[in-house]
């Protein structure tokens, strides 16, 4: 057992998580009190040892699932065994949800259904909320469509994308959605069809979490804990990259930017307001030495004036870095409160001013939207120019930036060959206070192709690699 | 329990509370209080707090292997409920310490009442000079002084706040530590002795350590990331909103007279709104106020009038307000 907690801890410590010693020490303390019969409690002690930020419980679960998983050395290579096992637990299950006969005999017979049955078998369940039995049958696609072979090398997602595309679960929603209208015999008001679609979208989301599962258990038992662990590990929530960000990684940085940005707010005012004293306030303190009889007992110290920077954002927001942009927006307007003043810019080969759209809206989503659609930022051929966009950026805001703002430019300074216009940045430096530059690129591609992040990066007071929340975060808690 | 801090040799004289817990101390081990994570479950059930799994082998976990509980999560899920719950379920006391920012060691731990003391050295001022006054009080004042040192920072003259309370309770108490986050990264510190080793010195009497450990829980709103080294103390538990399922059971042992058409109607439009992306998604103290309004009013079912009408008692901003409104379709009704 010992060895196996080892293993695992080695294994979340190369996923991210920080586990300390101590940690596992407890950790190993913590299973002589516990029944290891017992998987869900048994998970949550472990978790509640090594785990001590939520955000990495998602990677903490993966990880257990591959190693302790419930059926991981039983399952057998041989087919036909598990055809029966899968059947029997289908039977199992149909019974004890007491659904009718005709599946007892389809799972007692022991022959393969057709497609067609099977379909409206996982139908039914998933329309009576069965769970148990629509799990089973879950388990049982799998078999039927992800055609696993031993010993292949493709990563998980690779048979989950098989299985889901045969059981079309999209379909499946909207038929279900269709058939409860009919069922109660009258149209649903939108407030119920909303609440119904939430319904039937739960039932079919923990079937996919089961076809998952039992994906991994299935690759489990064909490669070891070891090799699969290495295979379908996730990315932490702050080191997904902006640029290779998929859609369900887009929405978790999404959810997770909001707490991020009011963590930094709470940080940033505090540290302001524990600024240390400022200098002697020599008027009220020879006013308070009057009560002293001229002593000054008690010297006064003026109120140091906190110091806010005005902050102006060039953003790129061409196809290639605009996810990064977007959060970037999000993150600085978030900590509105932290700077006297922020403006937005955007620009692909055309540049334009975005302040008020960002400023005006409640929802940042929808304004970051807004200002993809709005704003009038392509010139000629919409794709980046900086060269350009810095040069009428300059003729027709230069003026206005004084010695207290500090620009900030986020993008790859890949200029499509066009011609840099480093001078503009030259000009600016002389001007403002800091010129940082974020670039969402990982720092070898510097300089490769046609990027020019070094040009323009000898006028900027520091070029940070920009790739994730980690990185962001240290950035704007640096610059407040 | 003591150990001198001061060598100067003097034994003190007065037999106090923590003087006698020196001898029980090795008699009375701690006693388990949780047999296994299902009775936690179970028990906290009893008091009408409905456990999840994570929460009783969290809390099954504290008892054995003595070590507090960092319970975090969204506000209004009932984290600080929780540790009022144990306390319930236990019999103990609850002592509570609310963390705000400014938070120091003499709210938190300990005090000496300069008052008292003030008057202490008034008094044998007072009683001094009476003697000086009398011919036979030759090198008195050296032996007064002495005492009257010892007097003044003896327990008699020191007030105890929630840590110590806790450390230095003779019945059984669960310690409540509220909004943890709050406090400035170096106040945390004075959390870490009480902690991890249950004791508390005090430079002028030595260290209190605790004859019983107390059941320990932190509540944090992760308003900023805590110190690594508190975090390593503590076991982690993360209450999040809870499932459907548990939800409908949560309102339907807390708010009495309700159907159960209503309550299953309000866990799904609860869950519907917390898959938008709010502000603030309402929480399960936010869901039985609804509830409780809802049946109070004497409705029957969730309908869009209804809906429409009490979504403030849900949300609380009003952006939020407008987009629920539109997502669920509640505004052409208007």
């Amino acid at each position: 057992m010992i060895d196996l907690l080892e293993g695992f801890v080695l294994e979340l410590r190369k996923a991210g998580i920080a586990v300390s010693m101590s940690e596992n020490v407890d950790c190993a303390s913590a299973l002589a009190h516990f029944e290891v019969d017992n998987r869900e409690f048994f998970k949550y002690a472990l978790g509640s040892c090594l785990v001590k930020n939520q955000a990495h419980w998602q990677a903490f679960e993966t990880v257990f699932e591959i190693y302790f998983s419930r059926t991981g050395r039983k399952i057998d290579k041989d087919e036909s065994i598990d055809w029966d096992e899968a059947l029997a637990d289908l039977a199992r299950a149909g019974l004890q949800d007491g659904a009718s006969g005709d599946l007892t005999q389809a799972g007692g017979a022991g022959e393969p259904i057709s497609d067609e049955e099977f379909a409206a078998l996982l139908f039914r369940a998933l329309q009576n909320g069965e769970t148990q039995l629509a799990n089973a049958l879950g388990r049982l696609a799998v078999l039927r469509y992800a055609g696993m072979e031993p010993g292949r090398p493709v990563g998980g997602v690779y048979y989950l994308y098989r299985t889901l595309r045969n059981l079309n679960l999209d379909a499946v929603l909207e038929e279900l959605i269709s058939q409860e209208s009919t069922r109660r015999d009258r149209r649903l008001s939108p407030l119920q069809e909303r609440l119904v679609r939430d319904d039937y979208k739960s039932r079919i989301d923990s079937l996919k979490r089961e076809i998952e599962a039992e994906i991994r258990r299935r690759l489990v038992a064909d490669r070891g804990p070891e090799a699969l662990a290495r295979s379908i590990k996730k990315p932490l929530p702050e080191e997904i990259d902006f640029m290779h960000a998929n859609r369900d990684e887009l929405l978790q940085l999404r959810r997770s930017i909001q707490p991020l940005s009011r963590k930094l707010a709470v940080r940033l005012a505090r540290r302001r307001r524990h600024l240390r004293r400022g200098s002697l306030d020599f008027r009220s303190t020879i006013r308070h030495s009057m009560s002293y009889g001229g002593v000054p007992v008690d010297p006064k110290f003026k109120k140091p004036r906190a110091h806010k920077p005005e902050i102006v954002i060039l953003a790129d927001i061409s196809g290639s870095v605009a996810s990064f942009a977007r959060f970037t927006l999000q993150l600085v307007h978030a900590l509105s409160s932290q700077f006297s003043k922020i403006r937005s810019f955007v620009f692909v080969d055309g540049v334009d001013e975005v302040t008020r759209l960002l400023e005006n809206a409640d929802d940042i989503g929808e304004a970051v939207h807004r200002v993809n659609t709005e704003a009038d930022v392509v010139w000629v051929d919409g794709h980046s120019d900086y060269g350009h966009v810095f040069e009428s950026f300059y003729e027709r805001w230069g003026k206005e930036f004084t010695n207290k703002t500090s620009i900030i430019i986020l993008g790859d300074a890949r200029n499509n060959y066009h011609a840099s216009n480093s001078w503009v940045l030259r000009e600016l430096e002389k001007k403002v206070k800091h010129i940082f530059w974020l670039n969402p690129e990982p720092r070898a591609y510097w300089d490769s192709g046609d990027s020019i992040v070094g040009a323009y990066g000898t006028y900027c007071e520091g070029v940070f690699e920009c790739r994730n929340l980690k990185q962001l975060d240290a950035f704007v808690d640096n610059l407040a | 329990m003591w150990e001198e801090a001061n060598n100067c040799g003097q034994v003190n004289k007065e037999t106090n509370r923590w003087d006698q817990t020196v001898k029980e101390k090795t008699i009375t081990e701690t006693r388990h209080r949780f047999q296994s994570p299902d009775q936690v479950v179970k028990d906290l059930g009893r008091v009408s707090y409905l456990a999840d799994n994570s929460i009783g082998s969290a809390v099954y976990l504290a008892d054995r292997l003595s070590k507090p509980v960092l319970v975090e999560g969204p506000a209004g899920t009932g984290k600080t409920q929780l540790a009022k719950s144990v306390a319930e379920v236990l019999g103990a006391r609850l002592i509570r310490l609310q963390c705000y920012e400014g938070l120091d060691e003499s709210k938190a731990i300990y005090e000496w009442n300069y008052k008292k003391q003030l008057l202490r050295i008034q008094a044998q001022n007072v009683a001094g000079d009476q003697e000086l006054s009398t011919p036979d009080s030759q090198g008195g004042t050296k032996s007064t002084w002495n005492e009257l040192e010892d007097d003044i920072f003896s327990e008699e003259f020191l007030l105890t706040r929630p840590l110590l309370e806790a450390i230095s309770a003779q019945d059984p108490v669960v310690l409540l530590i509220d909004e943890v986050d709050r406090v400035e990264i170096e106040t945390e510190a004075l959390l870490l002795e009480v902690l991890s080793d249950y004791q508390v010195s005090i430079p002028e009497l030595g260290t209190v350590t605790a004859n019983q450990v107390p059941l320990v829980f932190l509540t944090s709103n992760n308003t900023r990331e805590l110190s690594e080294a508190l975090k390593r103390r503590c076991l982690f538990l993360y209450i999040d909103y809870p499932e459907l399922e548990r939800e409908k059971e949560i309102v339907r042992v807390r708010v009495p007279g309700i159907s159960d058409r209503l309550c299953d109607e309000i866990g799904r439009v609860v869950r519907t709104l917390r898959t938008m992306e709010l502000k603030k998604h309402p929480s399960v103290s936010e869901t039985l106020d609804w509830a409780r309004s809802l049946v109070l009013a004497g409705i029957q079912s969730v309908d869009e009038t209804t809906a429409q009408g009490s979504l403030n008692l849900l949300l609380k901003y009003k952006s939020d307000i407008d987009k629920a409104q539109k997502e669920l379709s509640l505004v052409d009704k208007s």
